[in-house]
């Protein structure tokens, strides 16, 4: 266990330095989001999740949308490194022509199931692959990776209440509570606290963990598997920006990348270097 | 008389017979299932029938992620809540990935009647029609509504469906050809061209008739898919008769009226008249006297067709 999670956290270190460099090139993009949320997509994508790249399609597998989907660049890195499409296809990130558009689309991009972008969608969308993964009486898991400003919005809730009614208990739904959001601290914004008791009592299973510590998405993934009746909702408390110590906690960065100037500092905060 | 039948009813015995067929056929609705008539398939089919409650954001998602795995849902409330509250949904989680998803919207237009201009959707046609991926269908009876059925749950996409609430006459037998994209000319003639859609194509057959009677020969033409538009019928109609006139149970601005007008423009100008809501909301009524108080019977055809003929 204290091998993986090493594995596992030296992965996540590469795929920060993969999403900072992919930013600077692209000089646009989400950064402060992509850091956040990169844990948990690499606990994902390379220990909890059944998929397979040479096969992105494979009908048993589990199924990952990024319902917050300006962190795509932390999405893309991940199938990148898993092998869904070649390394240097991030240097064309929001690109014209390139398949990896500005926001997630599964119409070019191999390993992305919906297009997201336009917030509080995406569960809606899990909501229904989890429907149809019942009916089906597939094992096929589904995870719905929302930010904490999206909670904003209405239909998210309209989800929730839903994947309770039906009794989605093959949905994980993971929140990445990073407390900011473009405007600011969402709870100047527009509260959304408490997070935790409000899906509880649309009828979920609620697990609330650092979204830093490996160990603790592990266990929190293993425990929504086990919970039977009911969705589970894990509050990852996170840190926008995670990893470059001038990037955290800034909802200044929400939308910026890595100036030319901040690119070596930023790698250097990750252990890297420019080459 | 024709026998009398409403779009909705059809789609609901359509639905029963998909579903018995084709197992991926889900359907999902949000608190109308009486009234857009899911409530047949619900009956015979409850494990593949989702009601979302009122909640219709959610239920076009739902239905998107449905399609993403495999599933080919028909998402059904009324017009306005499908495309108006639910707008966005349908435009970036349906139409942008071009989701197998089929949003079958019933009580369309004015003749939804008592229940007022909250209720009556004069723009969804506009507002579909604009979004990319979209393919619209307004079938004018029973018979077409359930062949378009039929061909949209065989088509791979996104596809909307207008359905009205109250029982129109019968135009179709069931040799009628239905394909998605082609318009049929119902009635020939040389002096001008009536192309119409939904409940409007059966006033413009009987307005046909009212002209024939005052020496005038009117075409018929019923454009039963809006997008994609049988652009090629419609031209010949322009060139072959010389004035158009355009009816829809819709606004003028943007829908059927809105598409040929931009056609002819481009390819065939010629007189167009709309005959259509005239850029305002609907109001409460009984639907007999609303399709009058809206300017939508057969006596108003004839009066555009006098106006557009006037300027040959």
């Amino acid at each position: 266990m204290k091998d993986k999670i090493a594995v596992l956290q030296e992965k996540a270190r590469k795929l920060r330095v993969d999403i900072i460099k992919t930013l600077h090139r692209s000089k646009s993009g989400h950064t402060g989001g992509s850091l956040s949320v990169i844990d948990m997509l690499t606990v994902l994508y390379y220990h909890k999740m059944r998929h397979d790249p040479a096969n992105p399609k494979l009908p048993e597998r589990d199924r990952l949308i990024l319902s917050k989907g300006h962190a795509a660049p932390a999405q893309y890195v991940a199938l990148a490194d898993c092998g869904y499409f070649p390394k240097e296809d991030l240097q064309m990130l929001r690109q014209l022509g390139s398949h990896l558009q500005g926001h997630p689309d599964s119409k070019g991009t191999p390993g992305i199931e919906v297009c997201t972008g336009s917030l509080g969608q995406g569960l809606s969308m899990a909501v229904g692959m989890a429907l149809a993964l019942a009916l089906d009486k597939s094992s096929s898991r589904v995870y719905a990776v929302l930010g904490d400003g999206e909670l904003q919005e209405g239909q998210i809730w309209e989800a929730a209440m839903s994947a309770a009614h039906y009794r989605l208990d093959n949905l994980c739904i993971l929140v990445d509570a990073n407390g900011l959001q473009i405007d600011g601290e969402v709870a100047r914004v527009m509260n959304v606290e408490p997070i935790a008791d409000k899906f509880r009592a649309f009828g979920s299973n609620v697990l609330e963990i650092d979204g830093h510590d490996l160990g603790a998405i592990m266990s929190a993934l293993d425990e929504a598997e086990t919970c039977k009746g009911r969705p589970t909702v894990v509050v990852a408390r996170t840190v926008k920006g995670k990893g470059v110590s001038f990037f955290e906690n800034k909802a200044s960065y929400h939308g910026v990348t890595p100036s030319d100037e901040e690119l070596p500092k930023a790698l250097q905060c990750l252990g890297d270097t420019c080459d | 008389m024709s026998k009398m039948i409403a779009t909705r009813d059809a789609y609901g015995e359509a639905l029963v017979e998909l579903g018995a067929e084709n197992g991926n056929v889900v359907v999902l609705d949000a608190d109308l299932s009486g009234s857009t008539k899911t409530s047949g398939f619900a009956k015979n089919f409850p494990e593949r029938f989702f009601n979302m409650g009122i909640a219709e954001a959610n239920m076009i998602g739902t239905a998107a992620g449905l399609a993403a795995a495999g599933k080919v849902p028909f998402a059904s409330t009324f017009a306005i809540f499908a495309v108006g509250r639910a707008w966005e949904q349908v435009r970036q989680s349906v139409a942008y990935p071009k989701a197998n998803v089929k949003i079958v919207a019933t009580h369309s237009g004015v003749t939804v009647g008592e229940d007022g201009g909250s209720h009556q959707s004069v723009e969804d046609i506009a507002i579909m029609r604009a979004v990319p991926n979209m393919t619209v269908i307004v079938p004018a009876d029973g018979v077409e509504t359930k062949l378009a059925i039929r061909a949209a749950a065989a088509y791979n996409g996104p596809v909307y469906v207008r359905l009205g609430r109250n029982k129109v006459p019968t135009l179709f037998d069931e040799q009628h050809d239905f394909a998605i994209g082609k318009g049929y000319q119902l009635r020939d003639g040389s002096d001008l061209t009536y192309v119409t859609t939904g409940l409007m194509t059966a006033q413009a057959v009987a307005a046909a008739e009212l002209l024939a009677a005052q020496g005038v020969s009117a075409r018929v033409v019923h454009i039963a898919t809006i997008k994609p538009l049988d652009e090629e019928l419609i031209i010949a109609a322009a060139r072959e008769t010389g004035a158009i006139v355009t009816a829809e149970e819709h606004s003028i601005v943007g829908g059927l009226g809105g598409a040929v007008s931009e056609l002819l423009c481009e390819r065939c100008p010629v007189p167009v008249k709309r005959v259509g809501v005239q850029d305002r909301f609907g109001t409460s009524g009984k639907a007999e006297e609303l399709v009058k108080y809206f300017g939508l019977t057969a006596e108003n055809l004839v009066e555009a067709a006098k106006e557009v003929l006037a300027k040959k």
